[in-house]
Order: C-alpha cells, then sequence, then structure tokens
C-alpha cells in the first residue's frame, strides 16, 4: 500500500481545502468545554467530512482525546464537565434533548485507546450491540457476527473459535474484535481514541490497513500520538494545542507546508 | 577524600552486621507456619470431636430414623424420639424467607450505589449500611419479638406469637449489608473500560449494569449470596428469641418452628444432662449443620467458577 510509506513528505493532491460537495458529518461550532474551572477546549470549530478519515494530532493534554469524547457525549461520564457551542451531526445537535445519547453512540461508534472486549466470548461481545438493539433471531446475529468480524479482517483468525473468551486473543487481534464490535450495529461514523497505542508494530500495520478500508463505507475521526501515523492514512488533519484548534486542513498541506509555525514544530518533532 | 563514605561501603558494612537478620528470615517462614497451623488445628479438633460424639449417639438412635422420623421430642420421659426433620425445615424455611429479603434489597442496593449514585452519596450511604452490620444479632431477635412480629399480627391474624415469618424477615434485614457491600465491591471492580465499551454501542445504563457489569461480577455477587446464606443458616440468637421452640414438622411459616442452631442452645442451656441421648443428639445437630454449610459453600465455588467471566 503505497499509504504506508514513512515518509511524511506525502504527494501533494490536487484538490485544495475549498471542496464544495462533500456531506459534512459532523459540524463543530464554538465548542468550549470545562472540566471544573480547567477551561479544556477553547472555541473549536471544525467540519468534518463523509468517507474521510480526519486525523486529530497534539501533544499530550491538548484536548484530543477530549474532544473526540465529546463528539459521542462519552466525555459526560466525566463529573464536572460543562460544555457550551454546538456539535452538530448530521445537521442535528447532539446536546438537543431531543437527540437521545443511545441513540446517536449507535450511530457513532467508538474504539478505545486500549482494547476493551466484554469477558464473553467472541460471539456474544460482537452480538452484543445488535442484541441490546432487539435483535434476537439468530441466523441473523450469526450473518452480522461473520459479517462485522469479515470488516474488521479478523474472521479468518477466529472463525474457528467464536466460542471462546476473547480475552484469549492477542492484544492487536482484541482491537480488531473491538473495531468489530463496533461495526456489528451498523454505525455511520467510527471514532478512535489512539486505537493503535497499546499495540505492537505489526499489530498497528493491520489496524491502519483496515482503517484505509473502511473508510470506503464509514467515516473515521482518530486521535493519534503519531504523526507518522496521521500521514499515513488520514485524509484531513487537525492540530490542537492546549485545547484549541491551531490548524486544519488537508493532511498533505499539514505535513508539507503548514501556515503555523506552531504546528511545523510540532510535526518537525521540535516540541511534543 | 578519604572521609567521603560511599554508598556501595555502607551496603557492604550493613551486610556483615545483619547475620542475626539472616538468621532470622530463615526462621521465620517456620514461625509463620506454626501460627497458621493453629487454624488448621483448630478445625481438625472441632470436626473429630464432632465426628467421635455423633457416632456415640448413632450408636443409641438409628440414622435411617434421624432423618426420616418427623417427631422430635429429645426430652420425653416416656418415649423419646429423635428426628432432625423439624430442625431442617425450620433451618431452610427461615433461611429462605431471610434470602428473599436481603438478596433482592442487597442487589438492588448494591446496583444503585455501583452504577447510579454519585461519589458522594456512595460516600454517605455506605458506612450507613455497614452499621445494620455492626447491631448485635440479640438486638435484631428482640426487634423481631417485640416489633415485627405485633406489626405483622395485624396483617396476618393467624401468626403465632413467636413464628419462622418475623424472624426470617429480620434476619434478612441483618444481612443486607453483607450482600450489598460484597456485591457492590463485585461490580465495583469491574474495569470501567468494559462499561464505556458498552455505553459507546448506544447501551442505556440499566443495559450496561445487566448485561455486562452484572455477569462480569456474577462470582462476586453469588459469594456474596452464599456467605449471606451461610450467616443465615448459622444465625442463632434471632430465631432463639423469636422463633419459639416447637419442634413441628410443617412448612407453614406462620407457626413457631425450631431452627438447628436454637435446638442447641435450648439442650446446652441445661435441659439435657451430660451423658443422655438427648445431649448427644446436640452433636448429631451440630455435625448436620457443619455438613449442609460445607456443601452450602462448595456448591457456590461450583456456581461461581461455571459462571465466572474472567477479565
Amino acid at each position: 500500500m503505497s499509504s504506508l510509506s514513512i515518509s511524511t513528505e506525502l504527494p501533494l493532491k490536487k484538490e485544495t481545502t475549498e471542496q464544495v460537495n462533500k456531506t459534512v458529518v459532523y459540524d463543530t461550532k464554538n465548542l468550549n468545554l470545562w472540566y471544573g474551572n480547567n477551561h479544556a477546549l477553547k472555541n473549536i470549530n471544525l467540519p468534518m467530512y463523509k468517507n474521510e478519515v480526519t486525523a486529530i494530532i497534539g501533544p499530550s493534554g491538548c484536548g484530543k482525546s477530549t474532544y473526540i469524547k465529546t463528539l459521542n457525549r462519552m466525555v459526560e461520564l466525566v463529573q464536572n464537565v460543562r460544555i457550551s457551542g454546538e456539535i452538530l451531526y448530521r445537521e442535528k445537535n447532539i446536546f438537543d434533548k431531543e437527540f437521545r445519547v443511545e441513540e446517536l453512540r449507535t450511530r457513532v461508534g467508538m474504539v478505545f485507546q486500549k482494547p476493551n472486549p466484554f469477558p464473553k466470548t467472541i460471539f456474544d461481545n460482537i452480538a452484543y450491540g445488535p442484541r441490546i438493539h432487539g435483535i434476537k433471531d439468530k441466523k441473523i446475529l450469526k450473518e452480522i457476527v461473520e459479517k462485522s468480524l469479515r470488516g474488521a479482517a479478523i474472521w479468518e483468525e477466529v472463525k474457528d473459535r467464536l466460542h471462546e473468551n476473547a480475552y484469549g486473543l492477542s492484544g492487536g487481534q482484541q482491537q480488531r474484535l473491538c473495531i468489530a464490535r463496533c461495526l456489528a450495529v451498523e454505525p455511520d461514523v467510527i471514532l478512535m481514541d489512539e486505537p493503535t497505542s497499546a499495540l505492537d508494530p505489526k499489530s498497528t500495520l493491520k489496524v491502519e490497513e483496515l482503517i484505509q478500508e473502511l473508510k470506503e463505507n464509514y467515516s473515521i475521526i482518530i486521535v493519534t500520538h503519531n504523526m507518522q501515523q496521521a500521514a499515513r492514512i488520514s485524509d484531513k488533519t487537525a492540530f490542537f494545542l492546549n485545547g484549541e484548534v491551531i490548524e486544519y486542513d488537508d493532511t498533505d498541506i499539514i505535513f508539507s507546508t503548514p501556515s503555523d509555525k506552531r504546528t511545523e514544530d510540532y510535526i518537525t518533532g521540535r516540541f511534543g | 577524600m578519604g572521609k567521603t563514605v560511599s554508598v556501595k561501603d555502607l551496603i557492604r558494612n550493613k551486610d556483615k552486621k545483619n547475620k542475626l537478620m539472616l538468621k532470622a528470615e530463615r526462621t521465620i517462614p517456620f514461625i509463620l507456619f506454626a501460627l497458621a497451623s493453629i487454624s488448621i488445628l483448630t478445625t481438625v479438633g472441632i470436626v473429630s470431636t464432632l465426628l467421635y460424639e455423633t457416632f456415640l449417639f448413632f450408636r443409641e438412635v438409628s440414622i435411617i430414623e434421624f432423618f426420616t422420623n418427623t417427631n422430635m421430642k429429645p426430652l420425653s420421659r416416656v418415649e423419646p424420639s429423635f428426628s432432625i426433620l423439624p430442625l431442617l425445615t425450620g433451618t431452610i424455611l427461615i433461611s429462605l424467607v431471610a434470602m428473599l429479603v436481603a438478596i433482592p434489597i442487597g442487589l438492588t442496593t448494591a446496583i444503585y450505589l455501583s452504577e447510579y449514585a454519585s461519589e458522594s452519596v456512595r460516600k454517605a450511604v455506605k458506612p450507613i449500611i455497614e452499621v445494620l452490620a455492626g447491631i448485635p444479632t440479640i438486638v435484631y431477635g428482640f426487634f423481631a419479638f417485640t416489633f415485627v412480629t405485633p406489626i405483622l399480627r395485624e396483617f396476618i391474624p393467624a401468626l403465632q406469637s413467636t413464628n419462622a415469618l418475623s424472624p426470617g424477615i429480620v434476619m434478612g434485614i441483618m444481612i443486607i449489608p453483607l450482600v450489598a457491600s460484597l456485591s457492590e465491591d463485585a461490580m465495583n471492580s469491574v474495569p470501567k473500560a468494559m462499561r464505556e465499551g458498552a455505553l459507546a454501542l448506544g447501551a442505556t445504563k440499566l443495559e450496561v449494569t445487566l448485561r455486562v457489569v452484572i455477569p462480569a461480577a456474577i462470582s462476586g455477587i453469588i459469594a456474596s449470596f452464599v456467605l449471606g446464606i451461610s450467616r443465615a443458616i448459622g444465625e442463632t440468637m434471632i430465631v432463639t428469641i423469636a422463633s419459639g421452640s416447637s419442634k413441628n414438622f410443617t412448612f407453614d411459616i406462620t407457626q413457631s418452628m425450631q431452627t438447628m442452631t436454637a435446638y442447641i442452645v435450648e439442650v446446652t442451656s441445661g435441659d439435657a444432662g451430660a451423658g443422655t441421648t438427648a445431649y448427644y443428639s446436640l452433636y448429631a445437630v451440630a455435625f448436620a449443620l457443619f455438613i449442609f454449610t460445607l456443601l452450602m459453600n462448595m456448591f457456590a465455588g461450583h456456581i461461581s467458577r461455571k459462571y465466572r467471566e474472567a477479565y
């Protein structure tokens, strides 16, 4: 895969940021977030597009994880969180009282930093989502499980051990299982919070390849510590620093001709 | 230059002085072993005494009769007869009532505290619940006899003044903190990442609790139930006070019943002379009680291993 080249100097694409006819999946408008008195996200404005991989990069504590968790409102599990502004998901404000948070999370899946399978069988892990949404038919569940596992490129490895505990899988397999679990409810967007930071290089490569494939059918937003990874797999990159978006542009541009000095310093490894 | 002391030298000098420490290091395991054996020896002692006296009892009373007869008249001068069945039904029924109270209330309390209550509420409520566990059982017994029974009699006129229902309920209340506290610990130790995984799939809080947290914590939860049951079976004071001493073979919980433990209290408190058959029956009952709790614990161990979701 050409996109896996380690070089950050990707060839410039012809299109620029001024693309018109792309569907916006997520549009963040004037988002501010506080943990108690700590102003963690400051006036964020970001549109994100369908069937693209949007990478969020930045040093530790810059708010990138907070931001991605705000997109499916998982951030509200933390006590003392206060949010202002709005995030439009398919033109509906996710903070709207009428928009049930469970519905949002069904349509927007999430993959976490550390693989977090349930202590159940591989089959039951994948079937969990469909089951809570009322699918009981065994035949349909079987189909969903196979399709999801194939979708996450792990079917061949686990098809003979579907009824074994998911904790018997390796870390990389567990993470792909979690991606499959997320695919099982057929989401529209997949949020990934540093999905490869707990994985070895080989498993990382597999997950990255998978992300490229998933892009065909899903919109992906990924937080990553690894700038090469952002360069390899994303279409757009947002650079966060101290709770602000410093720069947001096509990945090619961010990694070749960033317009802000701080972005350049960060991607060239001068800090972070 | 010679005056600067290096850490290396300090450590070496200390090593030389510490020959004694080394010796102690070698003897310590033996001391620990000796102390640990105390509990083992005590167990062996108790079990062998029980076995021996039980053996003596069964030389006088047929073992088949003991388990099939339904007449328990240990102190009858005319025709004494011995049967464990009335005591067994008494114990089982009262424990059953207790667990019917303790399990639902204890488990819902645990669910509330672990999944729904805010940190501040939990910090306030947990110690209060644990106060319940610190109340002496004699107080519970008194509470059952003088407070709960009269209230129950308003609703169930047929209720005798000593009965199985009231001590069962009060015993259940006594066991709530045990079930609640242990189940809550088990649920609390389920990693947060697992809850997040389910929530991120669009699960509601209840679905997360019922389908992720409880299955993951099930072995701890079952352990809490079993400890509760063992507690109920072994509980003595409440039943001695509030359920009376009638040895009827009945399944009617509005009537007076005697449990195995209460029987032991009655016989030891002086009604039967040492060496009489009635006196030895005490050991047979105690031995049955011992086997009963042992089986209970083994069964629970089996269940919790079988349904365990290791994470």
